[in-house]
């Protein structure tokens, strides 16, 4: 990143009230170490000479703060990444919930979608995918878009497939999609129990009760106190004895929440509502 | 936040290892630093990896988890698959975002962001390897007044990644088989 303008801790934070006062999108509660880091590299993408130039261009273009959101937020993700991860949720999750008359489930910052076509694969192999839906949600609205499409570069398949077989699936992985040039195209079947919708973990509320929640290497990009907030707001949409995922790096421990939950023996990133 | 005690972050690839292990030994305890190394590896062989850290160090060893504090007489390994960053709050943030050099963890992200957080406390190392990853991280930790070594590129396993180094930039010490007090010295700096 050798970006020629750098931005100082002052000029960033400039830029950050900016966002608030003229979009109402409050990243001030990020980690501030990688937000620099993603703005730094806008920056030299699109060749940025001055912080003058970048602040008036935020105030004053809707579009390009619309393309702020989808270069700063994070949006690198594969199916089944993890792959005994996925293996736990197959032996550990899926049997607890098999008996729900419905079971939903929540992606929060789902990015593309990948985890949430992975969950779905899952799902239809228990024979529950017809009694579930799956909630993803993103800050970034033009992934949603993506997820909506159900559509992934063919040229990713093979690790795919790989990582699904590691997770347990003994399927042939290439039954769930159809290859259509260099993109593979998910099946109808899929979509039509995912319910997309924006959500902002930064300032919106709860808004249904589910059995399982997926947050995943989300809350990295936010700092203690945020994450302390996702955290709440998690526990707040979380059934009793529901499960909460994290990503592999991620913890409960010192949460404000930590003592309502109990992490699964195997010590995989998943937590269960006990209290 | 100004540490009351120095950075030192390392990084290198896998053929690196042994350099690491060879150095451990000198960590003691009347050193008044951090240690974060950075490794070019699979993700398999994480586990193996801090076992035979800690085995070698009378220093902590842990694997880095999200918003983990930095402390003194610590070594941080950056896990696998994640970019490691410090914050100036002293703690560490982790990211998955685009590879850098085609690596991720890589060198530079580490070493450019301990260098905007901690300047003159972070002394960086960049050990054997195979790409150019590391270099620019070097300069931002010179550029923001820290100091920086490179091993030897006639005693690394894999000399590109040190040569780079000493091609382009101006090197605080060149670390060999025979001058470790030298650099015990340069990271200890007051």
């Amino acid at each position: 990143m050798s970006a020629d303008l750098n931005l100082t801790d002052e000029q960033i934070a400039i830029i950050l009230s900016d966002l608030i006062e003229h979009y109402g999108y409050d990243f001030t509660n990020y980690s501030a170490a990688s937000l620099k880091r993603r703005i730094q590299r806008l920056l030299t993408m699109d060749k940025v000479v001055s912080f003058a130039e970048f602040r008036h261009r935020i105030q004053r273009d809707a579009d390009y703060f619309k393309r702020f959101v989808e270069q700063v937020t994070v949006n690198v993700t594969e199916m089944f990444r993890d792959a005994h991860f996925y293996r736990t949720l197959r032996e550990q999750v899926i049997p607890e919930l098999a008996t729900r008359p419905l079971i939903r489930i929540w992606h929060a910052g789902c990015s593309t979608g990948e985890e949430v076509y992975s969950m779905a694969i899952l799902l239809q192999e228990a024979n529950l995918l017809h009694k579930s839906l799956l909630y993803a949600t993103d800050i970034n609205p033009a992934v949603l878009e993506k997820v909506r499409l159900g559509m992934f570069p063919m040229s990713q398949m093979k690790q795919y497939s790989e990582n699904y077989i590691h997770s347990g699936g003994r399927n042939d992985f290439s039954k769930y999609y159809i290859a259509q040039y260099d993109t593979a195209k998910f099946d109808e079947s899929f979509k039509s129990r995912i319910i997309l919708a924006t959500h902002n973990l930064v300032s919106d509320t709860s808004f249904n009760e589910f059995q399982l929640i997926l947050c995943r290497n989300v809350m990295i990009y936010f700092d203690k106190e945020l994450q302390d907030r996702a955290l709440e707001l998690f526990d707040n949409s979380l059934e009793k004895l529901g499960f909460l995922a994290l990503g592999s790096k991620e913890t409960l421990k010192f949460s404000s929440v930590m003592s309502r939950y109990k992490q699964l023996d195997n010590k995989e990133k998943i937590w269960r509502k006990v209290s | 936040m100004r540490p009351d005690f120095n950075i030192v972050v390392i990084g290198g690839s896998a053929g690196s290892l042994s350099r690491v292990l060879r150095l451990l030994p000198h960590l003691t305890k009347k050193l008044n630093i951090s240690v974060i190394l950075i490794f070019h590896r699979r993700e398999d062989e994480d586990s193996v990896l801090h076992d035979v850290l800690a085995y070698k160090s009378e220093f902590i060893v842990k694997e880095v988890e999200d918003k983990d504090s930095i402390m003194r007489h610590h070594i941080y390994i950056a896990p696998a698959d994640y970019h490691l960053l410090l914050e100036k709050n002293l703690t560490f943030s982790l990211d998955i975002s685009e590879k850098v050099n085609f690596s991720r963890p890589s060198i530079d992200v580490t070493f450019e962001s301990a260098a905007d957080a901690f300047g003159e406390s972070v002394t960086g190392l960049l050990l054997s390897g195979a790409n150019a990853d590391g270099v620019v991280g070097l300069e931002a930790i010179r550029k923001h007044g820290g100091k920086i070594a490179v091993q030897d590129p006639r005693s690394a396993e894999v000399s590109y990644m040190p040569q780079q180094a000493v091609d382009r930039l101006a090197i605080d010490l060149l670390l060999t088989e025979f001058n470790i007090e030298d650099f015990l010295n340069l990271v200890n700096r007051k």
